[in-house]
């Protein structure tokens, strides 16, 4: 039996664990307001809070009931369009209809839904967070023009909010109703239970999985990796970070210790997915996937991470993730192994440089990305980390690449000569995220632009591309 | 006023068709669908998918009582496929069951072999085999080939534009159930409905008579739920019907992007002539359009292509040649600007290939030849209260464009890997249905015994908020507020007859149809009010909710009015029907006056590309856009915005890709990406033209649906133009400008 609070009623229900929160909301409770508009995660039209507790308080967060089990959540707080209801309209559903940003109307309770979430964040607002939080909503009529000026005036009024106690301030102002003050009370009396078959398949977020075949687990016998709090955690320690395998990547950009070694942490991510999206999809599923563009495998390639993974039987060993994939979504994790965490060095003086192009710039697949990693000593490369998604098979560590340059003296000769050696150990194919051409040249181009980002000053395009273009 | 519904929309009341509350006994729909272009079908074998516990029944054609026809303009398109499959998608078999997710397993039981035809994808090759859906038409003025020779300056070449997924963020679907006596209720997500009545009866082989069709509102659809509606409808109803329970059938998103057809893609060779002081002598144009399997809505694309081929300038020499070629895709349809987008972008192309052969930004070309008052069109049109020349020059004043090219330049100039261009986008678009006899509405009104209004029209609710528009319209006639006035949902046994919501026209034909049976009524209530008040009936008005007469309070309310109108027994509702005046059009002659008006505008589009990374920014577009006297400017505002948005998708990133054997490879929402609010450009204007609106139009109120989305086709030549700045070598017109052609066009070594 899996137990939740749904907006302010308790649910007790035996439904299969695999079926996707949507159908239940819509199916099974009749509650009409949350739409299906793709569910594959990208049109937000099916957005919902998910409250969970943390320090004897709830954290909410937005997330998308399409591809989001309901053995994701057990012991938790559900919000659904219906449950922000007040005889009054919340300040955001108030500014969507002062700025005239709904016209057909099917993607709009998901638009409050992420905009509410945004209100119970726990940092100040702008306009941009407020774009932000809505980056994974695709309206199709608006031209999102409407809904930019009611995000700013959202901000506007968020502007005021009550840091020391936000829900009371966010209940007073209207954006919530009354029920959400006990709602902290009501889940903490929730026992706990597992609802996971020890035997099942793994699912973490379920952001690959239910894309791939909703189906087969609306029924399926599954082991639920966020049933265990040992995954979930970040930790810094001797120069080193280790992130637990049902880590989140909005966890990974939340982390402060981790953006003073990664400053740039925040625009890479942004790049990657959704706001909803990162809130649910994990590390080691993004690993596991074994996707040839998988981003987050891609960043961790080049910092050259090593996967803990852990058997059955409580065996336990660790493969360098270069060496974790052995063919097209073929790994080294064994049937019944599963990944605890992953571990890498922190770049203390390295400087680091992640790239992503894909035919939309946000919530999209890449065509190709790349990640890479380099140690100076003077002005000799000691370390050097290369990454490639989208020009192999699986997520490429360009071993070549990265031999070619180590130990030598870093001047544009020598990019341009590594640039060549790359698309010499490089295998594109073609198909619908470009022709292996186009994906030769881009990984050549992001390859150069690691360079100008990393070392603006030494290498310009122009200086570089001095050496390119002569070639 | 705010679009009546948004209430209900931010509170997640509004109902769509999935959220129609469940009858008992309700069944399950899952349409099978060939899987491959071209075949005939040897076999197909049900039986497994029969004995699937759950499974209730699995139909054919062979189930069909009536005809297996549901071609609306020309009777060539099979509801199921019978012995030969045509495109991917095309339905087979329906099956239906207790729940979605056990007709949608017991599909995959399904085993059919096929015997492979020959496939074929590409309109020119479909030309050039004769696979035509119908014989080339010709428009022409004058004879081109007869002023080559007196041109200054001549070029020709080839452009290619792709076509268009409407994503409608609600998919396509129908919920029937049956009624006493052998009638049907129909729900579906159309914009169609007597399109659906009428192919539901002629399936069934009934009356259009037992057959009730009932749309509330539609979550988008953008012509996507014109023709292609009705499918499904027809499905769902064949089920219902023979089974005598209700059934659903709503399609998964994948099952829509594969089986349901896209804007028209266009391949197109043009031939421009230019006077030496850069005046268009001459243009002939060859259109291939890519009509898929069956003539769906084809014909009358082809024709609006046709119009719209000189967009919104005066050329004396002109000859028009479209090719609708039959090819092996799902029928593609009704999109948005229908044909006008790919008419535009061939003369805008060409324009540009003068401009660049000459060293010359495009919009002197543009602006030496800008349609002026009287003109003809090359459709036999005299071009009347044209608006092109004040929203061009209104553009250049407002938007200080000439400023804006020069810190251009000068960007350009101090900028090697990062480039910017421009563009400047007229458009003119006729407004009315090009087949003539779609050009009329009819309203039903009622006036209730307490003074709150009824209103019932042909119009679909989609999003364009056409329901607020013609609440404005009774409140207007009534003098009284929108509060007490309800758009019933449309259904056609109280609008019968109706033309699809399409065209841009809806808000016109329905809202004048709406005034007439408005005007009616106040006529009678207007003698009941000058006998209360001891005046003669044109003394009085209705205003305020109040009567006047003599433009003086009576004391009289509307309330008291209605109260004692109906106690004298004078009739208080009132159905009203109109047709526009004066069109006609010959379709021979290619001669004739098929539009009410013209809407008119001028977008300047900025872009910046990464020279490095080979991607882009569309950065600013601002509109100086001809609303006529808009009676809402915030809805037709955000219809513009909406509108230009998806024209720039359009040219921008959203890339249709098929592979030789039909299959759709763009098949879910990660590989067939629309704007996000990032690719939203960051300044977005439209200000409104100051120009007196056209008779014909509502309230003077001119028709906005469609027209601005051609401002978007501006993004295309700005990218271009971004990219040529760093490569001059980049020459070619396909659209659309994926990241993937700019990085190569970049980095394009010459020829
Ligand atoms: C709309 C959308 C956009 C996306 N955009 C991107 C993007 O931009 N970049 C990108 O890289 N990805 C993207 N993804 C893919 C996905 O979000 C990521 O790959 C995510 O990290 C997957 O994590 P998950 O927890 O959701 O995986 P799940 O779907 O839960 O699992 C994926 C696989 O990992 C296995 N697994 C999960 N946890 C473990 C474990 N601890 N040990 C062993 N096996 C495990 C599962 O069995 C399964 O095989 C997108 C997905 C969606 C729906
Ligand atoms: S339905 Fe589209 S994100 Fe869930
Ligand atoms: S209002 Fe129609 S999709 Fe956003």
């Amino acid at each position: 039996m899996i137990t939740f609070i749904l907006n302010h009623q308790l649910i007790q229900t035996d439904e299969p664990a695999g079926m996707v929160l949507l159908d239940f909301i819509r199916y099974k409770m009749h509650l009409m307001g949350t739409k299906a508009g793709c569910r594959e995660g990208d049109c937000g039209a099916c957005t919902v809070l998910e409250g969970h507790l943390e320090n004897g308080q709830v954290r909410y967060k937005s997330i998308v009931s399409c591809l989001t089990p309901l053995g994701n959540v057990q012991g938790k707080h559900i919000v659904t369009i219906e449950g922000l209801q007040k005889d009054k309209m919340s300040p955001i559903q108030q500014s969507i209809i002062d700025n005239s940003a709904t016209q057909c109307g099917f993607c709009t309770p998901g638009f409050v839904m992420s905009l509410t979430a945004h209100s119970l964040a726990q940092e100040a607002s702008s306009p941009q967070k407020v774009v932000n939080a809505i980056s994974g909503n695709i309206c199709r009529c608006t031209g999102y023009r409407s809904i930019k000026h009611a995000a700013a005036d959202i901000s506007a009024v968020l502007a005021g909010k009550d840091m020391k106690n936000p829900l009371e301030w966010l209940i007073k102002e209207a954006f919530l109703p009354e029920y959400f003050r006990d709602v902290a009370g009501r889940l903490k009396k929730i026992k706990e239970q597992a609802v996971s078959t020890e035997s099942g398949k793994p699912v973490a977020g379920g952001t690959d999985l239910y894309v791939q075949q909703p189906d087969v687990l609306a029924v399926a016998e599954i082991q639920f990796m966020n049933e265990d709090a040992s995954l979930q955690k970040i930790e810094i320690e001797d120069g080193f970070c280790r992130i637990g395998g049902a880590v989140t990547a909005s966890s990974i950009v939340q982390n402060e210790a981790l953006e003073r070694y990664f400053p740039k942490i925040k625009a890479h991510f942004k790049l990657i997915s959704s706001e909803p999206i990162r809130n649910m999809g994990t590390v080691a599923g993004n690993i596991v996937n074994a996707s040839p563009i998988a981003d987050l495998t891609i960043f961790f390639l080049a910092l050259d991470a090593v996967v803990e993974m852990q058997a059955k039987d409580g065996r336990k060993r660790d493969v360098p993730l270069r060496k974790f994939y052995t063919g097209y979504k073929q790994l080294v994790l064994q049937p019944g192994e599963t990944i605890r965490a992953i571990r890498f060095r922190l770049p203390e003086t390295a400087v680091f440089n992640f790239e992503k192009v894909s035919k939309r710039k946000y919530l999209d697949i890449a065509s190709v990305n790349s990640a890479m990693l380099l140690q100076l000593k003077g002005d000799v490369v000691e370390t050097v980390h290369l990454s490639a998604g989208g020009v192999f098979a699986w997520p490429f560590y360009a071993e070549k690449t990265a031999a070619f340059i180590r130990g030598k003296k870093l001047s544009p000769e020598l990019v341009s000569e590594a640039a060549e050696v790359l698309l010499s150990e490089i295998a594109p194919i073609s198909d619908i995220r470009g022709s292996k051409e186009y994906k030769s040249l881009l990984l050549r181009q992001l390859f150069l632009t690691h360079f100008t980002e990393m070392f603006p000053q030494q290498f310009t395009p122009e200086v570089l591309f001095s050496k390119i273009m002569a070639l | 006023m705010k679009n009546i519904d948004s209430k209900g929309h931010v509170t997640g009341k509004s109902v769509y068709l999935d959220d129609i509350p469940i009858r008992q006994n309700t069944l399950y729909a899952a349409v099978f669908d060939a899987s491959v272009a071209h075949a005939k079908i040897k076999s197909l074998d049900l039986s497994h998918a029969k004995d699937f516990q759950g499974v209730v029944q699995i139909f054919t054609y062979k189930d069909i009582p009536g005809e297996n026809q549901i071609g609306g303009i020309i009777p060539d398109e099979s509801l199921f496929a019978e012995d030969e499959v045509q495109f991917q998608g095309e339905p087979v078999a329906l099956v239906v069951a207790e729940s979605e997710a056990i007709a949608r397993a017991a599909r995959r039981k399904i085993k059919v072999e096929y015997e492979e035809l020959e496939v074929v994808t590409d309109p020119r090759e479909a030309a050039a085999k004769g696979l035509l859906l119908l014989p080339p038409t010709t428009f022409a003025m004058g004879h081109p080939d007869k002023r080559w020779d007196a041109c200054k300056y001549v070029f020709s070449g080839s452009t290619e534009m792709g076509g268009q997924e409407h994503l409608y963020l609600e998919t396509q679907g129908a919920y029937c159930f049956p009624q006493e006596n052998g009638n049907l209720m129909v729900y579906t997500s159309t914009q169609s409905p007597t399109a659906a009545q009428r192919s539901i009866a002629r399936v069934l082989g009934t009356g259009m008579h037992n057959v009730q069709v009932d749309v509330t509102r539609l979550g988008g659809a953008f012509g996507g739920k014109e023709d292609q509606a009705t499918a499904w409808a027809c499905l769902a109803a064949l089920a219902s019907s023979k089974l005598q329970k209700p059934v659903k059938l709503v399609l998964s998103r994948h099952d829509d992007l594969r089986m349901t057809g896209k804007r028209h893609p266009y391949s197109s060779d043009f031939k421009i002539g230019l006077s030496e002081d850069l005046k268009i002598l001459a243009y002939e144009v060859t259109y291939y359009q890519n009509g898929g399997a069956v003539n769906d809505l084809s014909p009358a694309i082809s024709e609006r292509t046709l119009f719209h081929t000189t967009n919104s300038y005066f050329i004396p020499d002109v000859k028009a040649t479209i090719y609708s070629c039959k090819t092996n895709l799902p029928p593609n349809t009704a999109f948005r600007g229908f044909g006008g987008p790919q008419g535009m972008f061939v003369i805008e192309s060409a324009i540009a290939k003068a401009a660049q052969e000459l060293n010359i930004p495009a919009s002197v070309i543009q602006e030496k030849n800008l349609l002026k008052e009287g003109d003809m069109f090359y459709y036999g049109q005299k071009a009347e209260q044209v608006n092109m020349r004040k929203s061009w020059d209104n553009a250049f004043r407002d938007f200080k464009i000439e400023e804006k090219k020069k810190e251009i330049e000068v960007f350009n100039n101090e900028h090697r890997f990062l480039k910017k261009g421009w563009a400047i986008m007229p458009i003119t678009f006729g407004i009315s249905f090009t087949a003539t006899f779609l050009n009329q509405a009819r309203a039903l009104v009622h006036v209730y015994t307490d003074g709150s209004v009824g209103v019932s029209t042909g119009a679909i609710e989609m999003g364009q908020a056409v329901n607020t528009k013609m609440a404005q319209v009774a409140s207007f006639a009534f003098g009284i507020g929108t509060s007490r006035i309800k758009l019933e949902s449309t259904n056609t046994t109280r609008v019968a007859n109706t033309s699809p919501t399409a065209a841009s026209a809806t808000a016109d034909l329905n809202g004048q149809a709406v005034l007439i049976a408005c005007d009616a009524i106040v006529q009678r209530m207007k003698n009941v009010a000058a006998d209360m008040a001891g005046t003669k009936p044109e003394e009085i008005t209705l205003k305020g909710e109040q009567v006047l007469a003599g433009g003086k309070a009576t004391g009289i309310s509307w309330e008291q009015l209605v109260t004692e109108a109906y106690m004298r027994r004078i009739k208080l509702s009132e159905a009203g029907h109109y047709a526009t005046p004066e069109l006609f059009f010959d379709k021979e002659k290619g001669k004739g006056h098929p539009f009410a008006y013209h809407v008119y505008g001028t977008a300047f589009v900025t872009a910046k590309a990464d020279c490095l990374r080979g991607t882009y920014e569309v950065e600013d577009v601002q509109i100086i856009h001809d609303f006529g006297n808009s009676m809402n400017l915030i809805i037709d505002t955000g219809q513009v915005e909406g509108a230009v948005i998806q024209g720039i998708g359009y040219v921008t990133m959203e890339e249709l890709a098929y592979d030789k054997t039909g299959r759709l490879l763009s098949n879910s929402l990660s590989t067939y990406k629309v704007p996000d609010i990032y690719s939203a450009p960051e300044v977005l204007v439209v200000k409104p033209l100051k120009a007196e609106g056209p008779k014909h139009a509502i309230l003077k109120s001119k028709a906005v649906g469609e027209p601005p989305l051609m401002y978007g086709l501006g993004a295309y030549f700005a990218i271009r133009n971004a990219v040529r700045a760093f490569n001059t070598d980049f020459d070619t017109f396909d659209s659309p400008i994926t990241p993937e052609k700019v990085l190569m066009g970049l980095y394009r070594l010459k020829k």
